[in-house]
């Protein structure tokens, strides 16, 4: 007699899998990938191999031998991490930190809430925080980039943009005074300013973004929403004071906004799950990032930002419902 | 074709599949013996009428509607009951049955048989809705409403518009396209007829673009035939979804725990409109209809005429017979079809399509963690939130999954279909409306 398979429907499926996402944003990275290794060499590539390992070797222990349950390395979700991280960092970071980092992330920001898709606050991001409270020092000092580095050791650093006019506004320069010290749009663009690996060049990470617009991977809806808040807020204040404040386009090239645009802001588990959160969302990140960059301590604010923004999602999630069917119904309904 | 109308919210487009749209309608030779469930219809199941022995004729009432949402079934072939008892049927549950031998094929006298087409309408509206009661038509794409009830609105509510189904956008089935094809004008005048039940001046066929030729083949038709509106429509699935059609042809939504009516639509499928116009200008009660039989496996993909109760190993041997890898076998279409338990469960009215899944298709991925992607929220046509349905569901938190609007779930499918990480949320929300109904039904009795 035939045995038959009994489930209920529906019994097809579709082309969507976890680590189908996962190595999606995986090939999204690579622009920024080759990029921090062009302008930073093989320390760049060491940062990147060694948080990569190190996160998946992390992941891997926890599960195994902590849990004592399913190993799911292979998904490409710590990957997704350990590159993320690699691209927070500075690329002169020692070694032993770059590990720390990597336990802290997947240890304290991703399988202590549960593993994956449990996690309330971005692990790479809890991680260049840790970093950056833990070792100001190591976390801020930025390489020179110059293209075909060699690399390893002995480079000149230097302040990122934003540092230079956090800097400058602080013991009462000019914008117009600070104008030569800053990079160009052009060397914003392609990323020939200090900064971390991943942050620096806005066109590799734009290519990433449309690639995984293009795979239906993110919506639009984050990243326009925290560009365009950052984009209208300084613009209002240069607008008044473009002595004092500097200029939109300078905001969203520099530092790491469009890497948080784009990568960490959109990070699914992180974030609101209907468009009209995603907006409300991106639109918190936008302002907290100026708040910061403007009269904050730090000269950089776009992880400070997302992590606060994280721990709104669970309320954003309750307050913004999809559109419900039937609530326009077009034409009038009698009680 | 970039213009096209559709719905808007959410929906998904699995592979087609249409395997067998080119095959003509063959007739099934009638099988040895006919299993008639008498629960056929969404509501009360059918009381039999006859007993063991009794000798019947095709088209001869045996059961009789069980209530107000009930429906008549008529005899499908001649023979002798052989006895009444319990059988599986498509839910895997054993359910009433009338079971008959069958013994040639002697009609009941006042059916025509003739091939001719009958165009003049001469039923009033009355007449044609007693008519379709009595033929016990059902809504045959498979949500088998008795189509007497549909049209008969309730009372200070009145249709604006007929919409015909014709969209058929599960994958693979290829019955309601073949009726368009085939039997066109019949089905263009069982429009005229539905729309002078409702009294509608207007009536739409909405047909998927992946249906070109039935597109094209209408349209020509139904220039004689006044108010009838042949609807191209973009293919995304679920549209053949009463509330998406709705949505897709007249831009009107139906309110969350309303009836199409209450936006002034009633909607109805191809194969039910051809039964109409059969039982009204025929005189021919239901007891046969169109049956795609079709797998990727299967040699010879068919669209069969097929008389109700025949066993669906009948129509899958005339296909060519049970290829050996097969795992699944679905009654109805790939999204919202019910696997079936063996080869005996017999063809009911609601039966569109009969689909043999390979083994390797029969079993679902393994679950993952959810990764919060909002991939289920994107493609819900309805506007709900799957993953947290599901979630609360699971936790039995059945006040807050009414709330989240539980009950306004049709149950396509597109949310497990599209979650990357292959959690069953239908199963999950299933439960919950089954649960969440009940709580609101008891308290409705208070």
């Amino acid at each position: 007699m035939n045995m038959f398979t009994v489930s209920g429907s529906p019994h097809v499926h579709g082309e969507y899998s976890t680590p189908k996402i996962m190595y999606g944003v995986v090939i999204a990275m690579i622009p920024a990938m080759l990029v921090s290794v062009w302008y930073f060499g093989l320390d760049a590539v060491r940062v990147l191999v060694l948080a990569a390992a190190a996160s998946i070797f992390f992941e891997w222990v926890i599960q195994k031998y902590l849990i004592k349950g399913a190993v799911t390395i292979t998904d490409g979700s710590a990957l997704v991490t350990g590159i993320l991280l690699a691209f927070n960092v500075p690329s002169n970071l020692p070694s032993w930190m770059v590990i720390v980092g990597a336990l802290v992330a997947i240890g304290m920001a991703k399988m202590s809430f549960g593993g994956l898709g449990k996690n309330v606050f971005n692990p790479a991001l809890v991680a260049r925080v840790f970093l950056l409270i833990s070792f100001p020092v190591e976390m801020t000092s930025w390489p020179k980039p110059h293209a075909l580095s060699k690399g390893f050791a002995d480079v000149i650093t230097g302040p990122t943009p934003l540092g230079i006019v956090k800097e400058g506004l602080r013991s009462g320069k000019t914008m117009q005074e600070l104008k030569p010290e800053l990079p160009n749009y052009i060397q914003d663009l392609i990323g020939q300013m200090g900064g971390s690996m991943g942050e620096v060049s806005a066109v590799a990470i734009l290519l990433g973004g449309l690639y995984m617009l293009w795979k239906k991977i993110i919506t639009w809806h984050i990243p326009v929403a925290v560009l365009g808040t950052v984009f209208l807020f300084t613009g209002i204040l240069w607008g008044f004071k473009p002595e004092s404040y500097a200029d939109p386009l300078f905001h969203l090239l520099t530092g790491g906004l469009m890497l948080g645009a784009i990568f960490m802001a959109t990070d699914m588990v992180t974030s609101p799950m209907t468009h009209g959160g995603q907006l409300l969302f991106g639109a918190g990140v936008g302002i907290l990032t100026v708040l910061i960059r403007v009269w904050g301590a730090y000269p950089e604010g776009v992880s400070f930002a997302i992590l606060l923004m994280n721990a709104v999602v669970p309320l954003i999630n309750r307050g913004f419902k999809p559109k419900r069917f039937g609530d326009n119904p077009g034409v009038k309904i009698e009680a | 074709m970039g213009l096209l109308k559709t719905f808007k919210l959410g929906g998904v487009h699995p592979a087609e599949n249409k395997i067998s749209a080119q095959v003509p309608i063959e007739v099934l030779p009638l099988p040895k013996k006919v299993f008639v469930p008498m629960g056929q219809n969404l509501g009360a199941p059918s009381k039999p009428l006859v007993k063991k022995g009794d000798e019947v004729k095709t088209g001869q009432l045996i059961a009789t509607a069980g209530g107000f949402i009930g429906s008549n079934i008529h005899s499908p072939v001649s023979g002798k009951v052989f006895k009444i008892d319990v059988v599986p049927d498509s839910s895997g549950f054993r359910r009433p049955a009338v079971i008959i031998n069958v013994d040639g094929d002697e009609w009941m006298d006042d059916i025509d048989r003739s091939n001719d087409i009958v165009r003049e309408i001469k039923a009033t509206p009355e007449e044609i809705i007693n008519k379709v009661k009595d033929a016990g038509i059902v809504g045959m794409g498979g949500a088998t409403f008795p189509t007497q009830v549909k049209l008969t609105p309730p009372p200070g509510k009145t249709a604006e518009f007929l919409i015909i189904n014709g969209v058929e956008c599960e994958p693979y089935l290829t019955a309601d396209h073949r009726v368009m094809m085939e039997r066109g004008e019949e089905l263009l005048i069982g429009t005229h007829i539905l729309m002078r039940a409702l009294k509608v001046a207007k009536g739409f066929i909405g047909i998927e673009n992946n249906k070109p030729d039935a597109i094209a083949h209408l349209t020509k038709l139904a220039k004689d035939y006044q108010g009838i509106e042949i609807v191209p429509l973009k293919v995304k699935y679920p549209q053949g979804g009463e509330k998406q059609l709705i949505k897709a042809v007249v831009n009107r939504e139906v309110p969350s725990g309303k009836l199409p009516i209450e936006v002034g639509c009633v909607v109805q499928n191809v194969g039910t409109t051809l039964a109409v116009y059969e039982a009204v200008q025929k005189n021919k009660p239901l007891f046969e209809r169109v049956v795609t039989v079709t797998g990727k496996a299967l040699s010879k993909p068919s669209n069969f005429l097929v008389r109700i109760g025949t066993p669906i190993g009948e129509l899958v041997e005339a296909a060519g017979g049970l290829p050996d890898d097969t795992g699944k076998v679905i009654g109805g279409g790939p999204m919202m079809g019910k696997s079936l338990l063996s080869m005996d469960i017999p063809v009911v009215k609601g039966t569109s399509g009969i689909l043999l899944m390979k083994r390797a298709e029969s079993h679902r991925k393994p679950e993952q963690s959810c990764i919060r992607c909002s991939k289920c929220t994107y493609v819900c046509p309805m506007g709900l939130e799957p993953y947290l349905l599901s979630r609360v569901s699971k936790l039995g938190k059945f006040d807050y999954a009414e709330k989240e609007r539980i009950m306004d779930c049709i149950e396509c499918g597109s949310c497990q279909y599209t979650c990357p990480a292959a959690i069953p949320l239908l199963d999950y929300l299933r439960l919950g409306k089954n649960k969440t109904g009940q709580i609101i039904r008891s308290r409705n009795k208070k």
